[in-house]
């Protein structure tokens, strides 16, 4: 049982500077995924921590264990960092049967020979695999290479796990299977993982903490899941977690309009900081914007478009709102009754839990 | 090492573990040196020795061996027949290519098998088996001409350049045969289909889409033509040296043997080696102008089933021609060496009468020819084993590790294949002769032990990487992180995932190692006679029936080994 602690790590391809000054700690038993889009360093912080790569400085921390410090010169093997890894191409070793690719960590352990058949068949059973145990890689599917793989990380190790897009090649009903297997897992035996991914749904499912890094290799926010989606720190953040709108807000005589139409003001409130500024970024989700027939044709507000495009996706419509030349998206529920609506429809628009950010300057 | 680990000082954990050097250093290292020994020293022995006399800059020797008239003629003369041998083999090669691979004419998996065979062979027992039907009076065909049509003149003269250029094309053909048919078969057809659709007529098609499609494949099929023609010793050396036609790599040769293996022989030897070196190099830099070998995407790498050409009336008038030259370039030389090797005397009339073992049975007794078999079988078999491991040792420095300098050290491991196997010899002559480091190998098998190595080294690197390079870096990173360290990750992971490219790799040495005569005939001594080296002697000694058994023993040791490769190389498909 042990932590995860990065300290300043910078990592560079030659020229190209990956990470830079990275600092992040995963706390004992808990499930950390790190979300960024992909070419971020994701998967570089994972080979540093797995001894793969070699940080060009910082220090690397699992539990009270040094693993790498570049002032102190130590620089642990991999082999002997005690972390179960599960790749993104599954790396599950062809020429060995699947019983033999979940015992090899074992055999490395050195454990006796009858404990290491249970433990792997436990591991195996674990992510129902258990009657693939004579077969070879190359008979499988991808899905059941991966949780070969999987079970391989968990035998490896039962401190640290790390996984790197470990069920992407799953369909939709097993990966929710596996994440609620991995998640049960878990619990069980109270490992700490580091969950890698894009895929900001499987992590909600997943994490007990979510962090977030941008596409520089910078770490934007760190927190739980409720934090990061009901409370995006960052503009990047608030649009990598989901489908956003943005609409730049101008002060006019003292009040906030959109499209610097005076005739289009917007009746929320605004946070005051940014009335020196005078502009402001605000971003609304899909299912945060509602059609109000209060604001009927002729009101004083007429914040009002018309509906472009409605696409049927089973529990809800997407919406595609043409707002003075913007097209806006908006969600709706298809169990309400009111769901579809016609397209070509004029509706008004009210805004709910909108964010706000500094103006993104044009580049 | 221990002084820097103290330098260090306590603290650095990784360092006390010795892992600074690790096993990607040793390697590294190791690569760095043995290509270094093995492909370095002989190059720059060669120039040195070319170019500075005791210790002083000297072009004097340089320049009258490269202006002597018999010199001169003998450049021309590898000109002409590399030129020769490379249009013509190439458009022979190109047209079989084309009929095995497009046409319907029947009977092609049969054909097919047949037309690779010369690759297998070495070209000088198909010279000898020429020679021994059109060498002037004496060619037993020539004999059976003057004699039925009562001419007064050998009809045929094989003894020429026009023979040496017959001989080394019916050799050297396959090259682009092989190239141009793989690439015909994994040409996407629906190229060629719409152009018909579009109007184009099947000629117009096979001038404006097939061939310039297929010009890459045919333009790297007449590069290994003329690069092997230009370095090539044992056909000119059987065809010529009776008539005094000589061509840089025998002129060498005769140099070198002309002196008896004096320092002044081989200096000469040097810079005509010098000259053939540069011969090669020109040529390279010329086709890259000619035929820029472009690649093109829509070769696809899976196989596809092409449209094929009706030939109708043509058909059979085709395989008529297919088959005679399969019969006069495969069939006749075989037989050939077969039916000579049973008549007792050379000379005498191939009937039954004539015929016994008894060559056979001198051959086995003789213990210079078992010594040469065996010497041949332990070269082989080391060179073969030895660079199976070097190589994979390279390929993953090069591959994996990339250290700095990878660059030069696929550079360096790939060289001697296009450095003439002549030029080599001499370059492990200037280098393992004394002149470095008392180090004295000249007359020994370990001097052809070390020409091999350099000789045949790609083959097995470039087997072993092409075999890296499919098998995922993360399968080793994998087993580190599951506890394995390096050494156990190379053994348990890496080195099984490779194994079938490193027997190919073996077998690739091998084979082309067993019947050796270029390198190994300038560097045999007493003791280290090989295979090749043992018959050349026997047939420049006049003992050609013996010479033909020998080269019959040769054939079935290769057809033997051949059919292993393909029985290994089937079990690897079907697993």
């Amino acid at each position: 049982m042990a932590g995860i602690k990065f300290q300043n790590v910078s990592f560079a391809y030659g020229e190209k500077q990956i990470l830079r000054d990275f600092s992040l700690s995963v706390e004992d038993a808990q499930i950390m995924c790190l979300l960024g889009p992909s070419g971020c360093g994701k998967t570089t912080l994972m080979r540093c921590l797995l001894g793969l790569n070699r940080p060009s400085s910082g220090e690397i921390w699992l539990g009270d264990r040094c693993l790498f410090s570049k002032e102190r010169r130590i620089n642990i093997p991999p082999e002997r960092r005690g972390i179960g890894v599960v790749f993104q191409d599954y790396a599950v070793w062809p020429h060995m049967t699947v019983m033999e690719n979940v015992c090899y960590p074992l055999k490395k352990q050195r454990l006796p020979k009858d404990e290491m058949e249970k433990k792997a068949k436990y591991a195996l059973e674990q992510v129902r695999m258990g009657d693939y145990a004579p077969y070879l890689p190359s008979q499988l599917s991808g899905g059941q290479q991966q949780r070969v793989a999987i079970a391989r990380a968990l035998v490896s190790s039962d401190e640290v796990i790390v996984m790197d897009e470990p069920i992407t090649n799953l369909d939709a009903k097993l990966r929710e299977e596996m994440l609620a297997e991995i998640r049960q897992i878990q619990k069980n035996i109270g490992t700490t993982i580091l969950y890698i991914t894009h895929d900001q749904e499987a992590s909600l499912q997943l994490c007990d903490k979510m962090a977030i890094m941008d596409a520089s290799g910078a770490l934007c926010q760190i927190g739980t899941d409720e934090d990061i989606i009901l409370r995006p720190a960052e503009r990047f953040v608030f649009e990598f977690i989901g489908v956003s709108n943005f609409f730049t807000l101008t002060r006019k005589s003292g009040n906030w309009c959109f499209f610097d139409r005076e005739d289009m003001p917007y009746t929320g409130t605004v946070p005051a900081e940014f009335e020196a500024v005078g502009r402001v970024d605000m971003g609304v989700r899909p299912n945060g914007i509602v059609f109000d027939d209060a604001i009927a044709e002729g009101s004083p507000s007429p914040i009002r478009g018309t509906i472009r495009r409605s696409v049927f996706l089973g529990s809800e419509y997407n919406l595609f709102v043409d707002l003075n030349g913007q097209e806006v998206r908006v969600q709706r529920s298809a169990f309400t009754g009111t769901g579809g609506v016609q397209e070509g429809a004029e509706v008004g628009l009210t805004f709910l839990s909108p964010k706000f950010y500094p103006v993104k300057e044009a580049a | 090492m221990s002084f820097l680990r103290k330098r260090r000082g306590g603290a650095d954990l990784a360092a006390m573990e010795g892992r600074h050097i690790g096993v990607d250093g040793l390697m590294t290292g190791l690569s760095f040196i043995l290509l270094f020994i093995i492909v370095v020293i002989p190059i720059f022995m060669i120039v040195y020795n070319a170019f500075f006399y005791e210790g002083k800059f000297d072009l004097s020797l340089f320049t009258s061996v490269i202006f002597e008239k018999e010199n001169l003629k003998a450049m021309g003369n590898t000109v002409i027949i590399a030129l020769a041998v490379t249009v013509f083999g190439t458009i022979m090669g190109l047209f079989y290519a084309w009929l095995l691979g497009r046409s319907d004419i029947p009977a092609k998996g049969f054909m097919r098998a047949l037309f690779t065979i010369p690759y297998m062979f070495p070209p000088f027992f198909g010279a000898m088996a020429w020679d021994l039907l059109f060498s002037g009076r004496a060619g037993y065909i020539n004999r059976w001409l003057m004699s039925t049509f009562g001419l007064r003149q050998p009809p045929v003269n094989i003894n020429s350049l026009g023979g040496i250029i017959f001989v080394e094309c019916s050799y050297y053909f396959p090259f682009v045969f092989m190239q141009v048919v793989s690439a015909l078969e994994r040409m996407d057809p629906t190229l060629e289909e719409s152009a018909r659709i579009a109007g184009a007529r099947q000629s117009q098609v096979i001038w404006k889409i097939t061939l310039p499609l297929v010009k890459p494949a045919i333009s790297a099929g007449a590069l290994l033509i003329l690069i092997s023609s230009l370095a090539h010793f044992g056909v000119p050396s059987i065809l010529g040296f009776s008539k005094n036609i000589y061509t840089l790599p025998t002129m060498i040769y005769a140099l070198i043997n002309k002196s008896g293996g004096s320092f002044e022989g081989i200096r000469q030897g040097t810079a005509l080696s010098i000259l053939l070196v540069a011969v090669v190099a020109i040529a390279l830099v010329v086709q890259k102008y000619v035929l820029s070998s472009g690649s093109y995407d829509i070769i696809k790498g899976k196989s596809m089933r092409p449209t094929l050409i009706k030939l109708r009336g043509a058909k059979y008038p085709l395989l008529l021609l297919a088959s005679l030259t399969l019969l006069v370039i495969v069939v006749v030389p075989l037989v050939m060496i077969f039916l000579v090797a049973l008549v007792k005397a050379y000379g005498l009339p191939l009937t039954w009468a004539n015929f016994s073992f008894s060559n056979y049975v001198k051959v086995f007794e003789s213990p210079a020819t078992m010594d040469s078999i065996k010497n041949s079988l332990f070269l082989s078999v080391t060179a073969g084993i030895v660079c199976m491991f070097l190589g994979v040792m390279i390929a993953y420095v090069i591959n994996r590790i990339r250290p700095r300098g990878k660059g030069l050290l696929e550079i360096l491991s790939i060289l001697p294949y296009s450095i003439p196997g002549t030029v080599l010899a001499i370059g492990v002559i200037l280098s393992w002769s004394g002149s470095l480091a008392g180090i004295n190998l000249y007359n020994t098998i370990w001097i052809i032990l070390v020409a091999y190595m350099a000789r045949y080294l790609s083959f097995s690197m470039k087997s072993a990487s092409a075999s890296l390079q499919q098998v995922n870096a993360s399968l080793e990173e994998a087993s580190r992180a599951c506890g394995a360290t390096h050494t156990e990750s190379l053994k348990d992971i890496t080195l099984p995932l490779i194994k079938p490219a490193m027997v190919s790799g073996f077998f690739l040495i091998f084979l082309p190692a067993m019947r050796e005569l270029t390198t190994s005939v300038l560097l045999y001594g007493p003791y280290s006679r090989t295979l090749g080296v043992q018959i050349f002697a026997l047939r420049d000694a006049g003992m050609i029936p013996q010479a033909s058994a020998l080269a019959s023993v040769a054939i079935v040791i290769i057809i033997v080994c051949n059919a292993i490769v393909t029985e290994i190389t089937k079990d690897r498909k079907g697993a």
